[in-house]
């Protein structure tokens, strides 16, 4: 029987939730390598993948410091009913696959993208205040970093939406209709939310929330978008195991090598 | 039998020979990545603070620091620690690290932005501040490409990593 302090839980599930997410987000931002619009884009896109899986493994790190598996373990050898990413970020960049006929759609990625990535801003300003001092340590590392994610992706999203081109418009504001129902999910705390925040580690759901929407309020009406901004999570919760298809087909494809010899060092 | 004392002016010596794995005319040193260097007998312990955290040169440059010390017939024992805390920050670079960053063909980062966000960097090559930033991201997560339309040279800036609040 293991015999955990509610304390250490939460800390544990609050660290595999960020590490997830990144984790993922990072997956679906690398399938862009060599597909991205122009080749700025791929230089810039694929740096910003490579910056958010190095805050997915100083996170897996930090578990691991806390006695979890190591972070290749984590990172690889989990089935998709134990990971807690949101099932937004999971969610393929579009029909086919990167290697054959890839039909992705870069107008979802740049939502998803910003959408998500000023929500971890927020995210990781409220972890600078966090109780457990090594996360709140990390936080400081991230949000240099994140700054200039954020000042990409809000780029894309501004220029898109405000080109007047018709086709940019329709699709940007189609993904903005598809990424929205299930957004809500990036906020979730899961079962041990009001733990986190009895103990101090983060802000509660809806302050995260709240604060987001007061963040892209601005640049939505800078475009002229209808500025009621309503998330949810259709598809489910994924803080709690909750999962598409989608993750395990991702899973077993990033997995592929390290399933060939678990014991391999890297 | 005496044994041969260490002392950490040495072992900075040493480390000033640890280039940055791409940019060999700056050493680990002069880009500020080292925090602490401790001398115990014979056991050395490094502690540095990673320029970035998904930087995949990381594990070389502690491969590298740990052979460069391990030349040292005095030491036993080397020990690489990444820290945490503080966060590397761009100004952390030494004058001595901006000039050899120059001599590479990169700007070094300024010291600050300006109130809107913004930075500005002169060409390394002819000093002109007639230049365009063509990427904020660049081959490496540390560097943009910018293009300089006075020598009509490419070139590429180290970004600013400044302590936000």
């Amino acid at each position: 029987m293991r015999n955990e302090s509610l304390k250490d839980i939460a800390i544990k599930e609050l660290l595999l939730q960020l590490a997830d997410d990144d984790f993922i987000h990072s997956y679906r931002g690398a399938e862009w390598l060599g597909l991205a619009p122009h080749i700025e884009e791929d230089v810039a896109s694929a740096s910003i993948s490579q910056d958010t899986m190095g805050h997915a493994a100083i996170y897996y790190k930090l578990l691991d410091e806390l006695g979890e598996d190591d972070a290749d373990k984590l990172a690889h050898d989990r089935p998709a009913k134990e990971r807690r990413n949101a099932i937004i970020l999971e969610l393929v960049n579009g029909p086919g696959y990167y290697l054959k006929d890839p039909e992705y759609d870069w107008a979802f990625a740049v939502v998803r993208n910003y959408f998500y990535t000023q929500a971890k801003a927020i995210k990781v300003q409220s972890l600078h205040s966090c109780s457990y001092e090594p996360l709140a340590e990390v936080a400081q590392k991230v949000q240099m970093e994140l700054y200039y994610h954020l000042m990409h992706w809000k780029t894309w999203f501004v220029q898109l939406l405000g080109s007047g081109h018709l086709e940019a418009v329709s699709r940007m504001k189609a993904a903005i209709g598809k990424t929205m129902p299930d957004f809500a999910g990036v906020f979730s705390l899961g079962q041990y939310g009001e733990e986190m925040v009895e103990l101090g580690l983060i802000e509660g759901e809806a302050d995260l929330q709240k604060k987001w929407i007061e963040a892209i309020t601005p640049i939505f009406e800078s475009v002229g978008l209808a500025t009621t901004i309503e998330i949810g999570m259709a598809r489910g919760d994924g803080r709690n195991g909750q999962h598409t298809e989608d993750l395990e087909k991702a899973l077993e494809t990033l997995s592929e090598v390290y399933a060939t010899d678990k014991a391999a060092s890297w | 039998m005496s044994t041969i004392q260490l002392n950490t002016e040495e072992i900075y010596k040493l480390l000033e020979d640890v280039k940055d794995p791409e940019i060999d005319t700056v050493s680990i040193l002069d880009l500020g990545m080292v925090e602490d260097v401790t001398v115990s007998g014979q056991d050395v312990s490094v502690k540095m603070l990673p320029t970035f955290l998904g930087c995949p040169a990381l594990s070389i440059i502690q491969k590298n620091v740990e052979t460069a010390l391990r030349e040292l017939p005095a030491v036993r024992n080397v020990n690489v620690e990444f820290l945490r805390s503080p966060s590397w920050t761009s100004d952390r670079i030494t004058e001595k690290g901006k000039a050899g960053l120059k001599v590479f063909g990169i700007s070094p980062p300024p010291r600050q932005m300006k109130s809107d966000g913004s930075w500005h960097v002169d060409c390394p090559y002819c000093e002109s501040t007639y230049v365009t930033m063509e990427n904020i991201f660049g081959p490496t997560a540390c560097r943009s490409i910018l293009y300089c339309k006075s020598c009509k040279n490419p070139f590429e800036a180290m970004k600013p990593m400044i302590k936000m609040i």
